[in-house]
C-alpha cells in the first residue's frame, strides 16, 4: 500500500461566472521515503492539489471531491478536528514565501516549538531543546542563539530553513513543498536544494514538490507527475520523463526551455514554441484539454479524451497518439 | 571603444538612510558602486546577479529614472546624465524599457491604442491621425498581436500578451536600446519561449541593442552577445558569452553555473555550495566584495580590492575579471582551466 | 542529448483502439453565468443593496412633499405630543409638528450635506495631495498642516468653526468639509507616492512624457477608485457630524427640520414620548448604513485583488 494515494480528485471552485475546475480527476500516488515532483505552469492545479490533501481549500467557495487516502484513511472523510492531527504531524508542509509563513512576532524557537508541544506534548524546555537539535539539522549555524530570535532578523535562505525545521520537527511521514525555492536567489536555492536531499538521506519523509521550475525537477525527484489545465497529464520516472517525454505538452515545455552551456557546442537554435494559450477552466472541456495548443492535434482529440494509458512501463500519457513501447505495444 | 552606442563609466548610486532623532543621513546604501560597461549598436549585453545585487538599479540608471550619484552615461557620444529636463527628452526616445511584470506595466485605464501612441505623440513621430493609426497597427502587427486588439484594455490580455504589448510600447519611440529589466522572468516556461523568441527577431529585424537585466543563467546563454556579471554593485566579470560559459574566471560566476538546476536528470557536475548569504549594500566587506563566500579566498581578498583585467588564461581577449586569483602562478590559480562544461553538465 | 528526443515527431498513425477517459461529473451545481443588472447584483450585492437603500432616501427627500406630509414647520399647539397613530404616523413633537412629515424632510438636509461634504472635500484633498505627492519641496509643509488639523477630532473642528459663524447649512458643509480635508489628502497623497513607483509611470516617464501629462493619464485615473470608496465614509461621516452639530445646537438653525434638530428638540421628552428622537435616530442609522454597505461594496469591487478571482 502506497503512503498517499489520490483518486480522481476533483477540486472546484464557485464563482460569479461559472464553476472554476481547478483540478479535474487527477489520480496519483507516492510511495514512503519517495519523491514526487507535480510540475506544471500557473493555473495548472498543482498548488490546488497540494491544499486540497492537506483539506486548506475553502469550503465554500471550493468543494473537493474523490478519494484521498493516507495511510489507508480517506482524509475527505475525516472531521476537523482528526485532520488537525494530522496537519503538521503526519503530513507537513512547506511554503514558497518563507517571510510571510513565520509569525513576525514570535521567536523561531517558540514556532518550531509550537508543534512539538501541540503534537507531542513536550514541555516548554524540552521544546526548546528540540528545537535547537532542528536548527542544527537544517545547518542554521549558532542554534542555541538563532533559536532566540525573530523572523526579521534572518535572511530568506535562513527562513526557509526554519520553514523546513518547522515542517520536520514531528518527524512528518510526508512533506509537501510548494514552490520552496522559487523566492530564493540561485545559490541560495542551491543550498535549499542540497538540504533537501540531505535531509531526505537522514530523515527518511516522503516528498511532495510542487514547482514550476524543470531544473529542480530533476535535480531532486524521482518521480514526475506532470499537470495541464487540471490534470495529469504524464507521469513517470524522472529520467524516462526527460529523455524520452510521450505527451506533447511535457515534450513543448521541455523543448521551450534554453539549456544551460547550449553555447557549448553551439546548440543556439530557436526556443520551440507552445502557440496560443491555456483553455479556461470555466468550460466543460470534453476533449484532450491541450488539443487547442497541440501541433499533431486531430478531430478525435477535440472530441474524445484520452485515457492515461501506460506507454512504457511505469510511464503514463494522456495522449491518443503517444508511441507505446514495442513491449506495450503487442 | 568610441563606437559603443553606450558607453558608461564609473557609475555609482547611493541611496542615504535617513533615520535617528533628526532624520538625518545615517548612513549610505551602496546600491551601485562604480560599474562601467560599453553596449554597441544591435549588441545584447546581459546584466546578471542576485537580488541586490544592483542590475535594476544599472537599469533605472541608464534611463535616467533619478540622478545619478556619480559617474558618465554616454550615449552614442553624448553624455546624458547631467542633462536637464528639457534637453533629456530628445534623448529618452533612444532608450526605451521593457518591465518585468506584465501587470503592473500597463496603466489599466488606458486602452491599448492609447498606451502605444503616448511615446509616438510625445516624440512627435506620426504625420497626422492616419500616419497615428498606421503606426500602431504596425506595432500590433511586429508583436504579433491581432490589429483590432487596439480597442481593448490591459485587464483582457494573458500575461505574455502584456509584455508584448509593453515591448509594442518600447518600439513605438524608435529607440536605439531597450533596457529589458527582467523582462521574461515573471512568464511561464512556453510563454518565456514565445516572448525571448519575439525579442531576438525585433533585435534583428531594427538592429536594436539590448541591456538585458536577468537572474536567469540559461535565457541569458540563449539571448546574449556579452554578459556581465554583478555582485555587490560592482561588475565581477564581462566576457563574450562563449567564453564566459565555457571558462569563468570569477569565483562568483563559476558559483552561479554550478547553482543553476539544469533540467537533465542524473548527469554528473560539478557543485560549487557558496556558505552564507550576500552582505548587506550598507557594509559592504572591505577587499574584495565577495571574500565572505568566496572558497578560493587569501589574505590579498580581505585587504585589497580587485580591479577588472584582462584574463591572460581567457578564451577571448575580451573577457575580463576582478579577481587576484590571476595574479597568482597558473598551477595555484583554481580559475586556469575551463570547467564551464563539468559546472554545467554540458 | 536529451533535447533530440525533445523534438521528435510522435507517433502519427491514428491507434487502433482509442482509450477515452471516463468522464467526470461536476462536483459543484452548475452556476449560471447572469450578465446585465442581475449579473451585477449577484456579484455586488453590499453594494446593490446599499445603493438601493440610499436610492430610496434620495427619493423619499425628492418627493417628501408627496408622501402624505404636511406642512413641517407648521405648529399647532392643540395637537402637541401625540403618540404615532393612523393620522399622525410618528406621532407629533412638543410644538404639535408633524414627526413624520419632518422626518422626510430632514432627509434633504442629511443627504445634501454628506453629498456636498463628500464632493468638496474629495476635490479639495485630490488636489492638496496631489501637489503634496509629487512636489516634494512642498510635501513636508502641506503634511505638517494636516497633521495638526488631524491631531483635532473632526467634531471639535467642526464645532469650533461653527463657533465663528452663523448656523447656516452651508456653514456647516464648509466646517464638515475642512475638518474632513486631511484625512482625504493624506490618502491621496499616498496613493500618489505608490502609483509612481510603478512600473508604468516609470515606462511613461522614459517614453517622454511631460510631468503634467503623467499626473493627468497616468496618476488621476488610478486614484479615483479608492478616492470613491473614500468619499463614500466621509459622506457618512459627515452625515453623522452633521447630526450632532444640530443636536448640539451647533448646526442647522432650528427652523429648518433636520434629523439632528428633532432630536435635539424631542430630547428633553426622551423618557415620556421616546418616538421623537426614535424616528429620526432610526432614519440617520439607516442612510449611514446604506452609504458605508455602498461604500464597501465598492471597495470590494475596485480591489485589484479581487479583480483576479479564481
Amino acid at each position: 500500500m502506497a503512503l498517499l494515494e489520490v483518486e480522481n480528485l476533483q477540486t472546484h471552485f464557485r464563482t460569479p461566472d461559472g464553476i472554476n475546475r481547478a483540478v479535474d480527476g487527477v489520480t496519483f500516488h507516492v510511495n514512503a521515503g519517495e519523491t514526487v515532483a507535480i510540475v506544471g505552469e500557473s493555473g495548472c492545479g498543482k498548488s490546488v492539489t497540494s491544499m486540497s490533501i492537506l483539506r486548506l481549500i475553502p469550503e465554500p467557495p471550493g468543494k473537493i471531491a474523490g478519494a484521498i487516502r493516507f495511510q489507508g484513511r480517506d482524509l475527505l472523510t475525516l472531521s476537523d478536528r482528526e485532520m488537525r492531527a494530522i496537519r503538521g504531524n503526519e503530513i507537513s508542509m512547506i511554503f514558497q514565501e518563507p517571510m510571510t509563513s513565520l509569525n513576525p512576532v514570535l521567536t523561531v524557537g517558540r514556532q518550531i516549538g509550537e508543534t512539538l508541544r501541540l503534537h507531542q506534548g513536550l514541555s516548554a524546555r524540552q521544546a526548546e531543546e528540540k528545537a535547537v537539535e532542528m536548527l542544527t539539522l537544517v545547518g542554521i549555524p549558532e542554534p542555541r542563539r538563532r533559536v532566540r530570535e525573530y523572523p526579521h532578523q534572518l535572511s530568506g535562505g535562513m527562513r526557509q530553513r526554519v520553514m523546513i525545521a518547522i515542517a520536520l520537527a514531528c518527524n512528518p511521514k510526508l512533506l509537501i513543498a510548494d514552490e520552496p525555492t522559487t523566492a530564493l536567489d540561485v545559490t541560495i536555492q542551491a543550498q535549499i536544494l542540497e538540504l533537501m536531499r540531505d535531509l531526505k538521506r537522514r530523515v527518511g519523509a516522503a516528498i511532495v514538490l510542487i514547482t514550476h521550475d524543470l531544473g529542480v525537477v530533476a535535480e531532486v525527484a524521482e518521480r514526475v507527475i506532470v499537470m495541464y489545465a487540471g490534470r495529469k497529464v504524464e507521469e513517470a520516472a524522472v529520467g524516462p520523463l526527460f529523455n524520452h517525454p510521450k505527451h506533447p505538452y511535457t515534450q513543448g515545455l521541455l523543448g521551450s526551455m534554453p539549456k544551460l552551456g547550449s553555447s557549448l557546442h553551439g546548440d543556439e537554435g530557436r526556443l520551440a514554441e507552445i502557440p496560443g494559450l491555456v483553455p479556461s477552466l470555466k468550460q466543460k472541456i470534453p476533449g484532450c484539454v491541450f488539443a487547442g495548443r497541440c501541433p499533431q492535434v486531430t478531430d478525435l482529440c477535440h472530441k474524445v479524451a484520452p485515457a492515461l494509458e501506460e506507454k512504457a512501463p511505469g510511464h503514463v500519457a494522456a495522449c491518443h497518439y503517444a508511441l507505446k513501447d514495442e513491449a506495450l505495444a503487442a | 571603444m568610441s563606437a559603443a552606442l553606450l558607453d558608461v563609466t564609473d557609475l555609482k548610486k547611493h541611496y542615504p538612510l535617513k533615520g535617528g532623532l533628526l532624520g538625518g543621513t545615517t548612513g549610505y546604501v551602496y546600491a551601485v558602486d562604480g560599474v562601467s560597461f560599453q553596449i554597441a549598436r544591435a549588441e545584447t549585453l546581459s546584466l546578471v546577479g542576485e537580488s541586490g545585487c544592483g542590475k535594476s538599479t544599472v537599469g533605472k540608471a541608464v534611463l535616467r529614472l533619478f540622478d545619478i550619484t556619480s559617474g558618465q552615461v554616454v550615449l552614442d557620444g553624448k553624455r546624458i546624465d547631467d542633462l536637464s529636463t528639457g534637453a533629456l527628452r530628445a534623448v529618452r526616445r533612444r532608450v526605451q524599457v521593457v518591465f518585468q511584470d506584465p501587470f503592473s506595466s500597463l496603466n489599466p485605464r488606458m486602452r491599448v491604442r492609447d498606451i502605444l501612441a503616448e511615446p509616438i505623440r510625445n516624440f512627435g513621430l506620426a504625420k497626422d491621425g492616419r500616419d497615428l493609426e498606421a503606426r500602431v497597427a504596425a506595432l500590433m502587427d511586429k508583436v504579433r498581436l491581432p490589429r483590432d486588439a487596439v480597442n481593448r484594455w490591459p485587464h483582457e490580455f494573458s500575461g505574455g500578451q502584456r509584455q508584448r504589448i509593453g515591448i509594442a510600447r518600447a518600439l513605438a519611440a524608435e529607440p536605439d536600446l531597450i533596457v529589458c529589466d527582467e523582462a521574461v522572468s515573471a512568464l511561464d516556461v512556453s510563454v518565456k519561449a514565445q516572448i525571448v523568441n519575439l525579442l531576438q527577431d525585433l533585435q534583428q529585424e531594427l538592429g536594436l541593442a539590448l541591456l538585458f537585466i536577468s537572474h536567469d543563467l540559461a535565457i541569458v546563454e540563449h539571448m546574449t552577445h556579452r554578459v556581465a556579471v554583478m555582485y555587490l554593485g560592482k561588475i565581477v566579470e564581462v566576457a563574450p558569452k562563449r567564453s564566459l560559459f565555457a571558462a569563468p574566471k570569477h569565483p562568483y560566476t563559476e558559483a552561479l553555473l554550478s547553482a543553476v538546476p539544469v533540467p537533465m536528470p542524473g548527469k554528473a557536475r560539478e557543485r560549487i555550495l557558496l556558505k552564507g548569504d550576500v552582505p548587506s549594500p550598507i557594509n559592504p566587506p572591505k577587499g574584495c566584495r565577495f571574500h565572505t563566500r568566496c572558497p578560493y579566498a587569501f589574505d590579498r581578498c580581505r585587504a585589497e580590492e580587485p580591479r577588472l583585467n584582462h584574463v591572460a588564461t581567457a578564451l577571448d581577449p575580451g573577457h575580463v575579471a576582478a579577481c587576484h586569483l590571476h595574479d597568482l602562478p597558473a598551477a595555484e590559480n583554481p580559475l586556469a582551466v575551463a570547467k564551464g562544461a563539468a559546472l554545467v553538465a554540458a | 542529448m536529451a533535447s533530440a528526443s525533445v523534438l521528435s515527431p510522435i507517433e502519427a498513425a491514428p491507434p487502433s483502439g482509442v482509450a477515452a477517459a471516463a468522464p467526470l461529473p461536476d462536483v459543484l451545481p452548475p452556476v449560471k453565468p447572469k450578465k446585465g443588472f442581475i449579473g451585477f447584483v449577484r456579484r455586488n450585492p453590499t453594494m446593490a443593496f446599499g445603493a438601493a437603500l440610499l436610492l430610496l432616501m434620495v427619493l423619499v427627500a425628492i418627493f417628501a412633499p408627496l408622501l402624505g406630509t404636511v406642512d413641517p414647520t407648521a405648529l399647532a399647539p392643540a395637537k402637541r405630543t401625540r403618540e404615532p397613530s393612523a393620522l399622525y404616523w410618528f406621532g407629533t413633537d412638543m410644538l404639535g409638528r408633524d414627526v413624520y412629515s419632518r422626518v422626510l424632510y430632514g432627509a434633504r438636509v442629511s443627504l445634501i450635506v454628506g453629498f456636498s461634504v463628500a464632493i468638496l472635500a474629495s476635490v479639495a484633498g485630490m488636489a492638496i495631495g496631489m501637489v503634496s505627492g509629487y512636489v516634494r519641496l512642498l510635501d513636508s509643509v502641506i503634511m505638517r498642516v494636516m497633521d495638526g488639523l488631524m491631531s483635532i477630532p473632526p467634531i471639535l473642528l467642526a464645532i469650533a468653526l461653527m463657533a465663528l459663524t452663523r448656523g447656516s447649512v452651508q456653514n456647516v458643509i464648509i466646517a464638515i468639509t475642512i475638518a474632513e480635508i486631511p484625512r482625504v489628502s493624506r490618502l491621496v497623497r499616498g496613493v500618489v507616492l505608490s502609483l509612481r513607483e510603478q512600473p508604468y509611470v516609470e515606462a511613461a516617464v522614459a517614453a517622454g512624457t511631460r510631468t503634467p501629462a503623467i499626473i493627468l493619464r497616468h496618476i488621476l485615473p488610478n486614484t479615483l477608485a479608492p478616492i470613491t470608496v473614500q468619499a463614500t465614509y466621509i459622506c457618512a461621516a459627515a452625515m453623522i457630524t452633521e447630526a450632532i452639530l444640530s443636536f448640539i445646537g451647533a448646526g442647522t438653525p432650528p427652523i429648518i427640520p433636520s434629523w439632528g434638530n428633532i432630536m435635539a428638540e424631542g430630547r428633553a421628552l426622551w423618557q415620556v414620548k421616546p418616538y421623537i428622537v426614535f424616528f429620526p435616530a432610526v432614519f440617520l442609522s439607516i442612510t449611514v448604513l446604506a452609504v458605508n454597505l455602498l461604500g464597501d461594496g465598492l471597495r470590494d469591487a475596485l480591489d485589484p485583488r479581487m479583480a483576479k478571482r479564481l
